[in-house]
């Protein structure tokens, strides 16, 4: 089974499918014999089993058709369409670069925009197409380098034609062909018209720069979309409008499953100001109006007679009686084995061997995505009868399969546009009744005009799908030095892949144990496995998905076994990473950062008793390492300091980009430690907005302190990575500091004394 | 009613009741100003009414009879707008950039106030959510501007 943070594994069932080969341009690819050889994917059809048909066809190059990813202006600006959404991570900074690198345009004369869905975007090898996974950089990275070495190679000819010389006697500098030999020259702008006709070289004939000669990628390139985003011109999908368009709002069940009966007050409501009609949706009224406020107050205003689930009902119906409080004691008291996700050596000898045990539970909590983009889609219906969709999406093609599904429509008659995301963190996968999409469609089609659904920031957090919630039950051996010879880890979870697609994984699901599997201390013995319970809540993606909460049960309890073993817990990492010189490296580097490793309590200048815990995690195959310093405050509370981070994701594009996502991620992840927690009482939730769910806000905030270090090893990503080490390096810090180990976030749960 | 935003007057059909914010996305078509919460708690949809910071998700239209309105789309008509968009750029504060526009009035409305403000004055002022965690360098680029200011003596 797949999940996000190893988007390259053949083995896997992302749910969601994939919709390659179905879109105009695949078609007119596939005619003209250059695309791979055709298949189309249905729901559930593991993308493993498609991956293999893919590698059986020829091999295809990606991101080859370079018309339909570059427009040259005739002023030589240039507008990329990109194959990924920008939500934040600075991906459309990053593509102009690694283009305009090759293409030799400056990234800041870039324009860009996000790609529509069809194969001719599937630009990583995978031959999947997601913004997910932190996967856009390092999984694109040569196919758009040489997407813009190819364009390059176009312009050249262009010149060489008109010129009538051969195009080796030419150069480029930005954004122009030179002609030394004569002192001519043309910009791109004047040459586009001509070159984008001229056919595709072939892709083994383009060669790549020397990563010695770059001038942008490794560089702090301004981000291209930072002016537009201070003053208000940046576009999302809430903030689209077409002629004639009407706005609605919705009602959703107060539990999922549960089906729209009677409307108490229906001619009340149609009679309300503003309203255009009312409507009975699955699993919500909506109503319809000349604007959305006025929409909003007459939906809040209908009285629904909600019907409980049929009993064959195809949804996660929430039961009435459903209590995180209780789900989460049931979780800690399961006692099965589970399912082996990663086992090494032999743990019943080990244990035997041992000289002292250690054991806990941990456990997490539901998380919300809480976006401060509330999701919302405007959906239009052309005279043609071809329906035109503007959503926040981060799976274009994904979307587009099931809007076909929906539909009946053919794909050629569907337009998905993919405007900026005001945030997502995993927030807009397809997610089975947590998309507006399917309602703006039944609308605009009920009412004969476009219609755009914004759910409330309510029913934004009513309908969103949850981090997973795990309890994971703890075991480690020691010898007589004090050093862990075995370690057992068993989560009592259901992972997310498992929840999208509800149901069990044949095995296990990698995002259920990702962060406790793939550890790289030398621990000789160990098991780490899931347990599958499921649970009635909607699951998904959540920035750094198992990691997310993985790292904080992992590294916290590896500070527990050094307590245990007699040693400082900086120098257990050092000594169970010895001879893995990239990790070791890493170690050293936040300890350095932080101005040498120093545990504490210890009194701060300002009279606060303060100490310092560490962590360190693998996600998404970049390394990181995070040391934090807290004190307590006067209400028991824990303030965090500052978090040094190290972080290694092999080599880089943009540094400041990657500074500005390493304190992005450590602010959310304060955020899930320190505050937040999705809980429910008899199946609803006690939250819907952010003053009972509270997130991050700016007084909460740490210092943050980064280090980048490039190994050279294999490119990883850097949206997710810097989120697990912070988590568990503040609870280790809190536990040095207040002698309470905590095993269960958020730590506003608790009260402490330092 | 009419109302005045960016120093044009506007004639407002939607009920009086109406917050701001929708009269000035929906009726007015301007989208600068952003939805994220509905209750004030997020500063997403930040105007400055007088030069004073205000979430306009939760102001009734009907009270702005007679106040001056200013919105993102006008930001740069003003010096200390101009400026704060200028810090925000240096300093490259957006990351999905949602939340932005009100982060932008909110410091702006404070540099108009207090040219120079203490540490506790932006702590005070800076108080709209984020969840992209852009929180560090929007108080850069806002020390950065209480610091110019200081230096120049002039807003």
């Amino acid at each position: 089974m797949d999940n996000l943070s190893n988007p390259t594994v053949a083995d896997d069932a992302f749910p969601t499918a994939q919709a390659a080969n179905i879109s105009r341009r695949r078609f007119l690819l596939a005619s003209a014999g250059t695309a791979a050889g055709a298949f189309v994917l249905g729901f559930g059809l593991p993308v493993g089993t498609a991956r293999a048909q893919a590698a059986a066809a020829a091999s295809p190059a990606r991101a080859t058709k370079v018309p339909a990813f570059l427009e040259i202006r005739p002023d030589s600006t240039i507008r990329l369409q990109s194959a990924f959404v920008e939500g934040g991570q600075g991906v459309y900074t990053a593509m102009a670069q690694i283009v305009g690198e090759e293409l030799d345009a400056d990234p800041a004369t870039f324009v860009v925009e996000s790609a529509p869905p069809g194969s001719d975007y599937v630009v990583m090898d995978s031959g999947r197409r997601i913004t997910g996974g932190s996967s856009s950089v390092r999984f694109g990275y040569v196919n758009m380098r040489r997407l813009g070495a190819l364009a390059r190679a176009m312009l050249l000819q262009a010149a060489a034609n008109r010129w009538d010389i051969p195009a080796s006697e030419l150069t480029t500098e930005p954004g122009r062909v030179l002609h030394a030999a004569s002192g001519r020259a043309f910009t791109y702008g004047e040459l586009a018209a001509v070159a984008m006709d001229l056919p595709v070289p072939d892709p083994a004939s383009v060669k790549l720069r020397d990563p010695s000669q770059f001038r942008w990628i490794g560089k702090p390139v301004q981000r291209v979309d930072v002016r537009d985003k201070s003053t208000g011109k940046a576009m999302y999908a809430i903030d689209i409008s077409v002629d004639g368009m009407l706005h609605a709002a919705v009602q959703h069940a107060p539990r999922l499953g549960m089906t729209v009966g009677g409307l108490r007050n229906e001619d009340q409501v149609k009679a309300m100001p503003g309203v255009h009609s009312v409507h009975r949706l699955p699993g919500a009224v909506a109503v319809v109006a000349q604007r959305w406020w006025d929409a909003k107050r007459a939906v809040e205003a209908v009285q629904v007679e909600w019907r409980e689930a049929a009993a064959d009902s195809t949804l996660r119906a929430m039961p009435a009686d459903f209590s995180t409080a209780a789900f989460r004691d049931s979780l800690a008291r399961q006692t099965g084995p589970g399912v082996d996700a990663e086992t090494e050596g032999d743990m019943a000898k080990a244990f035997q061997n041992a000289k002292t045990v250690v054991s806990a539970t941990y456990d997490s909590q539901y998380l919300r995505h809480a976006q401060l983009e509330p999701s919302s889609t405007l959906a239009r219906f052309n005279p043609d009868g071809s329906l035109e969709l503007w959503m926040p999406n981060q799976a274009q093609d994904v979307f587009l399969a099931d809007i076909v599904k929906r539909t009946g429509l053919d794909p050629k008659q569907i337009t998905v546009h993919s405007p900026l995301l005001g945030g997502f963190f995993g927030r807009h996968f397809l997610y089975n009744t947590a998309n507006p999409f399917p309602q703006a469609i039944e609308l605009a089609k009920a009412v004969g005009r476009p219609v755009k659904v914004i759910w409330s920031r309510e029913e934004e957090f009513l309908r969103d799908v949850c981090r997973p919630m795990a309890a994971v039950r703890f075991r480690a051996g020691l010898d007589a030095d004090g050093m862990p010879v075995a370690l057992e880890a068993i989560s009592a979870t259901e992972g997310p892949t498992e929840g999208i697609a509800n149901k069990k994984a044949d095995k296990h699901d990698p995002a259920a144990v990702e962060g406790l599997a793939g550890k790289a201390y030398a621990i000789p013995n160990r098991r780490i496995a899931q347990l599958y319970v499921k649970t009635p809540m909607m699951l998904g993606y959540w920035r750094s998905v198992g990691n997310s909460m993985n790292d904080f049960f992992y590294e916290a309890f590896l500070d527990e076994v050094a307590d245990k073993g007699g040693q400082d817990p900086y120098a257990l990492r050092m000594k169970l990473l010895q001879g893995n010189q990239r990790l070791t490296k890493l170690l050293q580097a936040v300890g350095e950062l932080s101005g040498g490793w120093k545990r504490g309590p210890y009194t701060a200048e300002d009279g606060t008793r303060r100490a310092r815990g560490v962590a360190m995690a693998s996600p998404f195959g970049t390394q990181a390492a995070a040391i934090a310093e807290v004190s307590i405050d006067k209400e028991g509370q824990v303030v965090v300091h500052d978090i040094w981070q190290a972080i290694d994701p092999g080599s880089i594009v943009n540094p400041a980009i990657i500074e500005h996502q390493v304190s992005g991620a450590v602010a959310l992840g304060l955020s899930q430690v320190l505050l937040e927690q999705a809980v429910y009482e008899q199946g609803k939730p006690l939250a819907r907005n952010y003053d009972m769910y509270p997130i991050l806000p700016p007084g909460r905030m740490a210092r943050v302190h980064v280090r980048i270090i490039e190994s050279g090893e294999k490119m990883g990503g850097i949206g997710e990575p810097p989120l697990p080490a912070v988590p568990p390096a503040v609870a280790n810090a809190v536990a040095t500091l207040t002698g309470q180990r905590v095993r269960s976030m958020p730590l506003s749960k608790f009260t402490f004394k330092a | 009613m009419e109302l005045e935003i960016n120093g044009k007057l506007h004639q407002i059909q939607s009920s009086a009741d109406t917050p701001l914010l929708w009269v000035i996305r929906d009726e007015l078509g301007m989208t600068g100003t952003k939805y994220g919460c509905g209750l004030a708690q997020c500063g997403a949809c930040t105007v400055m009414v007088d030069g004073v910071a205000m979430r306009s998700c939760v102001t009734p239209v009907d009270g702005m009879a007679g106040k001056h309105i200013t919105t993102i789309e006008a930001i740069e008509d003003d010096s200390v707008g101009k400026r704060v968009v200028a810090a925000w750029i240096k300093h490259q504060v957006p990351q999905c950039g949602y939340c932005q526009s009100g982060q932008v009035m909110a410091a702006t409305a404070l540099i108009k106030q207090v040219p120079n403000p203490s540490n506790e004055e932006i702590a005070a002022a800076m108080i709209n959510l984020c969840r992209c965690g852009t929180y560090n360098a929007i108080n850069a680029a806002v020390h950065d501007l209480a610091a110019t200011t200081g230096k120049t003596g002039s807003v």
